[in-house]
């Protein structure tokens, strides 16, 4: 889950981290009173869950009040990716000698959370020289400790009260960072001010979805979250597919990507569902989604998604392909298609352009499938087989 | 070998409906699994099975190593550290959505306990013919359609292309040593390089399949052990997911950037994989053509 720049920034001052006053704006009857408060000049940010904002001109600097005025103007209803901006923030733009980037993560390779620290903050960060980066993973059970966030800062190269200030804030980011089960979170820049005080002008802060339940009490007076780590907001079919998910919690038939494709896909688990959709592609076949099925979900979950996924517009057949499952149960698999197909008005023979399902109950399934006079594969055709006959029948199927 | 028959297997969690089938279908393909373990729930038994208030007391009775966890996600960290105090050499999670700050400190508990972890989100692991852990294969008529015994490991990141693949192994003829899933999650006990060492003293394996995925740098951090030491073992790999390549706007914020330093996409894994002299399999039934002794 990403938090917005000024959600991100009002969690990390209650851990004693110290920003812009960022104040958002979601009317731009409101711009004129929030930078008067805030004092010109100011910056004014569309707020969005993805990075790239600068490179976007989806961040302004106002000098004086019509200016201001203007930018807003721009950035409301502004297209990101996708998102129409409903959200600005406004802030006082400060002065600075130097600018650092802070942030922790997790390192897969280690399998710790690592803290870094860089001399060029900004967006050049990611061109840093290595030199020019500390990074110190450190063990979660105990936090970075302040004498490891200090070695940072000398690693870098700094000294006196800067060397102080920069290890403070990562000891303190760290410790937001495991208090929070965050899998990013980052000051981008930190600033360093004359009186040599360390601002953060911008933070990013992503939750781990799968901790969310245990951080509901931080979360929650944040306000509205964003729960996509996609790149674009879900599409309406997407939305669907993700309440047809949540009818119950017995297995998964409901994360759909919507693609542009004519052969809906029924697939399963998530490594067979990589690898049909990439064979379907590399077959020439145009995939009007990628749905992953598994855990054994319900009849009625496999038949809401299926009529879902056959009634977009667009779509000639669905083709059912999934790896030899061990868990889920080919039979209620196949009794779920088959009611989806008749809620979606269609018939299975035409409908569907293949089902190949084996494992588990798969003598079952194969019998109620081809009683309806659907084509069933079994173990002896491989995933890219199936992929290969899947195009070629739809293919048919337009002729 | 990892996996030793004669080892007495613990279940935490053994009155859940999953864990409860796998018990069924685990004992009908000969696991020796002796006890289990659901707090509030001693005394009951599962499939013949006694279940324990507190691994200890398990332990006491019936002396298992082994421990298979499929707990709720909540309760997993405090499930494995209970298993790692009672002496356990090795665990599968099963667990799926374990939080990650939650793996990371039990895998730093196990290390100091010396106890080898598989998983979190794993199905499990098999030595085809001599026993299983876990849910992978399913019921023991599809195991044995699935799996037989042979000479080829098989890794993979996702449960279900673990039996996906040696099932196709096996229908054309070649038999596997071990399957393990080693877990979807992005940190995960045991992975690639971790297992291949474990792999590379084991004599009754030639060769190694691997099934790899996007995201996380455990391709990437396997070629660079491979170019730093060639293995003795056949390495064949298998990626999907080259399509989210394409797709946009996955990154957020640059930490992910400067750790993972262009790691991380499929194009770029299976690049990498190459460069190190491992066979890459174009499709899924290209992963034979690897196994071949002249590919």
């Amino acid at each position: 889950m990403r938090l917005l720049e000024h959600q991100s920034k009002t969690l990390l001052a209650g851990f004693g981290l110290i920003f812009t006053e960022s104040i958002p704006v979601s009317s731009p009857d409101d711009v004129n009173s929030t930078v008067s408060h805030v004092g010109l000049p100011a910056v004014l940010k569309a707020q969005t869950p993805f990075g790239g904002r600068g490179n976007a001109g989806a961040v302004k600097f106002a000098e004086s009040m019509d200016q201001a005025v203007i930018a807003a103007e721009t950035l409301f209803g502004m297209d990101l990716r996708g998102t129409t901006v409903e959200v600005i923030s406004v802030e006082p733009k400060l002065n600075y000698e130097r600018e650092f980037y802070v942030g922790i993560t997790w390192d897969t390779v280690a399998k710790l959370p690592v803290a870094l620290l860089s001399l060029a903050g900004g967006v050049d960060v990611e061109s840093a020289q290595s030199d020019q980066v500390a990074r110190q993973s450190f063990d979660p059970w105990t936090g970075l400790a302040p004498y490891e966030a200090r070695e940072m800062a000398a690693e870098v190269g700094l000294t006196g009260k800067t060397l102080m200030g920069v290890g403070e804030v990562l000891t303190k980011l760290s410790g937001a960072f495991l208090a929070c089960d965050a899998i990013t979170m980052e000051i981008n820049p930190l600033i360093v001010t004359k009186d040599e005080t360390l601002i953060g002008l911008d933070a990013r802060v992503e939750i781990e979805d799968e901790a969310v339940y245990r951080q509901r009490k931080r979360l929650d007076p944040l306000g509205e979250l964003t729960m996509t780590a996609a790149g674009r907001p879900p599409t309406p079919l997407e939305l669907e597919a993700q309440r047809i998910d949540a009818i119950d919690h017995r297995g998964v038939a409901g994360r759909v990507v919507e693609f542009d494709g004519d052969l809906a896909l029924l697939i399963g688990g998530g490594g067979a569902s990589l690898t049909v959709f990439d064979a379907i592609k590399a077959h020439g076949g145009s995939p009007a989604n990628y749905c992953e099925v598994g855990g054994n979900p319900t009849e009625e979950k496999v038949a809401a998604i299926t009529a879902l996924l056959l009634s977009k517009p667009g779509v000639k057949g669905m083709a059912v392909i999934m790896n030899v499952v061990n868990n889920t149960r080919a039979d209620v698999i196949a009794r779920g298609v088959l009611m989806g197909v008749e809620a979606a008005g269609r018939k299975p023979a035409e409908a569907i352009s293949l089902f190949r399902v084996p494992g588990n109950w798969e003598a079952e399934a194969r019998e109620i499938m081809e009683a309806a006079g659907v084509e069933v594969y079994g173990r002896e055709v491989s995933l890219d087989a199936a992929a290969r006959l899947a195009v070629e029948r739809n293919r048919a199927h337009a002729a | 070998m990892l996996l030793d028959p004669k080892a007495g297997v613990l279940v935490q969690g053994i009155t859940g409906r999953e864990a409860s089938r796998m018990v069924e279908d685990s004992l009908a393909y000969g696991s020796n699994i002796v006890a289990g373990v659901t707090p509030g729930k001693g005394g009951q038994a599962v499939h013949g099975v006694s279940v324990y208030d507190t691994v200890a007391a398990a332990v006491e009775k019936h002396r298992p190593t082994i421990s298979i966890i499929s707990v709720p996600p909540p309760a997993v960290l405090d499930a494995a550290l209970e298993s790692l105090s009672a002496g356990m050499q090795l665990c599968l999670i099963m667990t799926e959505r374990v939080p990650q700050l939650d793996t990371s400190k039990l895998l730093i508990a196990a290390r100091r306990a010396g106890c080898t972890v598989i998983g979190p989100n794993s199905l499990g692991l098999i030595r085809p013919g001599i026993t299983k852990l876990g849910t992978i294969g399913g019921r023991v008529d599809n195991v044995h359609r699935s799996f037989m015994p042979g000479r080829v490991a098989v890794l993979s990141r996702s449960g279900g292309m673990t039996s996906e693949i040696a099932s196709y192994l096996t229908s054309r003829g070649i038999g596997q040593s071990i399957a393990i899933g080693v877990g979807g999650d992005a940190i995960v006990g045991s992975n690639f390089t971790d297992l291949i060492e474990r792999l590379e003293s084991d004599p009754a394996t030639d060769a190694v399949v691997i099934y790899g995925e996007p995201g996380g740098a455990a391709e990437e951090q396997l070629a660079a052990r491979m170019k730093q030491k060639p293995s003795r073992l056949r390495i064949v790999a298998f990626l999907s997911g080259s399509f989210v390549d394409d797709l946009e706007g996955v990154r957020f914020g640059h930490a992910g950037v400067i750790v993972e330093r262009g790691r991380g996409s499929v194009r770029g894994k299976v690049k990498t994989l190459r460069d190190a002299g491992i066979f890459v399999a174009e499709t899924f039934e290209d992963i034979l053509h690897g196994l071949e002794p002249d590919a």
